[in-house]
């Protein structure tokens, strides 16, 4: 910031951070914020408050009986927070008034042994696998709070009841609060089970997120809202075909320029995998971060493209050609002969399905803010794992990891993006900061983040089912080709095989295979990753196989589920609710698809219109899921229509496209994403089958909606779309 | 060079090159960090504010190009501690998310209500297809809409 600028504008105006660095290296923040709302979660929920009593690592009871409950996950608007502390309250026995959340400091994770088991925010995962010791610390603290009065009132634990914030045993009372010091001292012998569903008093309740009341008046801080006494700002420009070399730059060309203070080049580390490593390139650091992003844009660069500059989505698809005839890794088999049952059958049905790349394109730019002190580093970033930014900037600053604190701040945005193009700007920040010895803010451009955030891979398979006399298939066989980075096999492995390997339905002989094609594009997850592409792929066919044996798409599903009563749960709701037909007059359609996904199994009806000229309507996506059980139907209803925009979104009107090894889309004007003009109207049931089963709902309303949408265009127009974005076919029609 | 400007109400004195886009003058010169940036290219509406009671896109404007007009942010829509019609109905609807996008949202459904009083779908879809929402929010920030004119309509 320009010091004159600095002086003059007022510094007692809200959402400005105070901070002063204290005798220790220490950061000092506060906001002067109004209380203009008595939120249960503050504007800056990382700083955790110290007037409570610790109980445990996950919460506090201060002396009013306020609970206060430390989130190790992060909040990109899924819920977190709220589930998190719905999860302990419910074991704990206090009000939900009584609550207010914070996020738990990774510092303590990463020093303490890994005191909350997880800080990853991924995957669907927080509730279907984190619930048991989640609520495990829920109920170790109500059970150490009732040995406390057990212990003051000598009698045994189990005669006093905990219950709304008050311990009970016969005509003796007392509040958490008075005995949170006793109960923080003590141990117990054996830890208490958690709650069955049968036992939940507040779980399965409609609760409104915690964090609601902070993001309507802009005070909710986003690692990219981060300013520090003496910060300064960088813009980056990475080589636009990524693994590319940095020739040259001139920064002389730029460096009188106001505010320009410097440019530091970047260096991707040989042998490091995307996974962690930044790109090769520049940043031109100024006092505020419209000045470095002019100077950057105005500064010379030559890039050494490398070979990778041949690379385009054409070239992608002829290697992907080339694949789909050889044979590939086995992803899955059910009998011997499906090849040949192919090869021998009357009626085989063939289709080849596609999709393109896609970004996350997160509503905040991948940004990240690091302080290298003399002492500490302190990081700010929108990551999904803060474990790993601890590492990643402890790696870069060449510091002790016990030295490094990372800030959990609000996310715009998730999406798996978290996890992927933070990595490189957490490393940027680090790196700058470090050589500066100053504080900096990272922002990438929307162009920057376009090309350099970690895709998610294109992909293609081949598809060939056998008829029997029945019309349902006797032999079904797929290969698949996508594209994945070298260094995330893991990704590879853990998702080639969603929704196509392991689709329910019951063929006597099935063969899938894989290929791994290779691309210089950083790959990552991407919301629902493998079940987005595969559930369109395999749910779009599933209405061409059930036609071509002349079965209605829906009790085709329904026949070949039998047996498996969770997706006979599901479709026979969907039946019950979405009024499925295949009769409707010419330019109106409704599709179905139904995919299983984090545990979850997820089904979609759309109804569309598409006109004579071929303009797609999407008027309705009603959803049915099954995930075992839900404890939050507000929040899990939100996150169904989240993942009907966000998949709609690709199918419907995204795709990114490869030209001279890099993305020609560079900002919201060339990769478009859902409007509120083309929003459906989402119905969300939940049929749930509960008993063991726990399952994910931040992703898997997603994969479903394409095929839904894809399949009602056929009965719409009689057309059959076999690859996405659904806006590249013409969908024209005449009766 | 100097440029005063009257922000929420009050006034302020930035050193900066007159073609700055407002957006940035707002977050990095005056900390008002709760406009958001998105794009930069008009296409996302998340830095949208009021100039003169108009949704704009700040990143599109020149800070020179704001002198001598109001400029009112997400901050300045709490009047007297009291909440705007709007904000008050995101609350009760549940509308945010992720809530990076939902301050531009928040102002252009409040300049929308400020001269619809109860608008059609179509003028809320007009007013609102150029604030991109990647949660998805879009239902909800319908319901938000219908709701506050319902609220601003009792007040």
């Amino acid at each position: 910031m320009n010091e004159r600028a600095m002086t003059q504008v007022e510094l007692s105006r809200r959402a400005f951070i105070q901070t002063s660095i204290a005798a220790g290296g220490g950061m000092l923040l506060g906001f002067h914020v109004p209380s203009v709302h008595a939120a249960r979660v503050e504007s800056q929920p990382w700083k955790t408050p110290t007037n409570g009593v610790e109980i445990n690592a996950w919460l506090t009871i201060d002396k009013d009986g306020l609970v206060t409950i430390r989130v190790p996950h992060t909040e990109m608007g899924q819920g977190a927070l709220t589930s998190v502390s719905m999860m302990i309250a419910e074991e704990l026995n206090v009000d939900w008034s009584k609550i207010q959340a914070v996020f738990a400091d990774p510092n303590r994770h990463v020093t303490r042994g890994k005191e909350y088991k997880v800080m990853t925010t991924h995957g669907s995962q927080l509730v279907r696998l984190q619930h048991p010791h989640i609520m495990q610390a829920g109920a170790s603290a109500r059970e150490r709070l009732k040995a406390a009065a057990a212990q003051a009132w000598s009698v045994d634990r189990s005669a006093v009841e905990a219950k709304l914030g008050t311990l009970k045993a016969g005509k003796r009372s007392g509040t958490y609060a008075q005995f949170a010091t006793a109960a923080s001292r003590i141990t117990l012998d054996q830890e208490p089970a958690i709650k069955t569903p049968d036992q939940w008093w507040l779980l399965g309740q409609s609760k409104q997120r915690l964090d609601i009341p902070t993001k309507v008046d802009g005070s909710a801080a986003f690692a990219i809202d981060t300013r520090l006494p003496g910060m300064v700002y960088a813009a980056v420009k990475c080589c636009p075909v990524p693994w590319g070399k940095l020739k040259s730059f001139n920064f002389a060309a730029v460096r009188q320029r106001p505010g320009v203070i410097a440019a530091i080049e970047m260096k991707a580390v040989p042998g490091k995998t995307a996974h962690s490593d930044m790109q090769n390139g520049v940043a031109v650091v100024a006092d505020s971060w419209y000045r470095a992003k002019t100077a950057l844009d105005l500064m010379p660069i030559e890039w050494d493209f490398g070979s990778n500059v041949a690379v385009s989505t054409e070239s992608q698809w002829a290697e992907a050609k080339v694949l789909l005839t050889q044979s590939g890794e086995v992803g899955h088999k059910t009998g011997e002969n499906t090849l040949d049952l192919i090869a021998g059958s009357d009626k085989v049905v063939t289709a080849e399905y596609r999709r393109p790349w896609e970004t996350h394109a997160r509503m905040e730019p991948i940004n990240a803010t690091v302080s290298v002190s003399d002492t500490r580093v302190d990081v700010w970033s929108p990551t999904q794992d803060q474990s790993l930014a601890l590492m990643l900037a402890a790696d870069q600053a060449g510091r002790d990891p016990k030295d490094v604190f990372v800030n959990t701040v609000f996310l715009g945005g998730g999406f798996g993006g978290g996890g992927g193009g933070n990595t490189a700007v957490t490393r940027q920040a680090a790196e700058i900061s470090r050589q500066l010895k100053r504080p900096v803010k990272v922002i990438w451009s929307r162009e920057e983040d376009i090309a350099h955030d970690k895709q998610r891979p294109p992909q293609v398979t081949r598809f060939s089912a056998a008829l029997g006399a029945n019309g349902l298939p006797t032999a079904w066989f797929t290969r698949s080709v996508w594209f994945t980075q070298d260094g995330m096999p893991r990704i590879g492995a853990a998702f080639a095989d969603y929704a196509i390997g392991n689709m329910p339905y019951k063929v006597p002989n099935r063969l899938h295979e894989r290929h791994n094609g290779k691309t210089h594009i950083p790959t990552a997850t991407h919301r629902a990753p493998g079940a987005n592409q595969h559930g369109f792929m395999t749910e779009s066919f599933v209405d061409e196989v059930a036609q071509a044996g002349g079965w209605n798409p829906l009790d085709w599903r329904i026949e070949m589920t039998k047996g498996l009563d969770d997706w006979q749960l599901v479709l026979k709701t969907l039946k019950e609710k979405a009024g499925f037909r295949t009769d409707l007059p010419k330019g109106e359609g409704m599709g179905i698809g139904v995919v299983e996904s984090h545990g979850t199994i997820a089904a979609a009806c759309a109804t569309v219109s598409v006109s004579r000229r071929g303009e797609l309507t999407v008027e309705k996506v009603v959803i049915v899921v099954d995930s075992g059980h839900v404890i939050n139907p507000l929040g899990a209803t939100e996150q169904c229509e989240g993942c009907v925009a966000w998949e709609l979104s690709h199918a419907w009107i995204g795709g990114l496209d490869l030209k001279d090894g890099r993305f020609t889309n560079t900002n919201f004007d060339t990769y478009n994403l859902l409007r509120i003009d083309q929003m459906p109207q989402v119905d969300v049931h939940f049929a749930l089958s509960g008993g063991a089963k726990w399952g994910g709902l931040g992703e898997p309303a997603g994969p479903p909606v394409p095929p839904a949408v894809a399949n009602a265009i056929y009965y719409a127009t009689g057309k059959r779309v076999r690859s996405t974005p659904f806006r590249m076919h013409d969908l024209s029609w005449s009766s | 060079m100097n440029i005063s400007l009257t922000i929420n109400g009050s006034p302020y004195t930035v050193d900066v090159e007159p073609e700055t886009p407002l957006l940035w003058v707002l977050r990095d010169n005056v900390g008002l960090t709760g406009t958001k940036f998105g794009c930069g290219i008009s296409q996302c509406g998340a830095c949208t504010v009021h100039l003169d009671g108009q949704a704009v896109r700040s990143c599109a404007i020149p800070v020179a190009g704001a002198v001598g007009r109001r400029i009112t942010t997400i901050e300045g829509l709490v009047e007297n501690g009291k909440r705007h019609p709007v904000q008050a109905a995101w609350i009760e609807m549940g509308v945010p998310q992720c809530g990076y996008c939902q301050s531009g949202q928040i102002m252009a459904a409040a300049a929308l209500l400020s001269k619809r009083r109860n608008p059609t779908d179509q003028e809320i879809d007009a007013a609102m297809s150029g604030i991109l929402c990647r949660c998805g929010t879009y239902l909800r920030i319908k319901q938000g809409i219908r709701r506050a004119a319902t609220l601003m309509q009792a007040e």
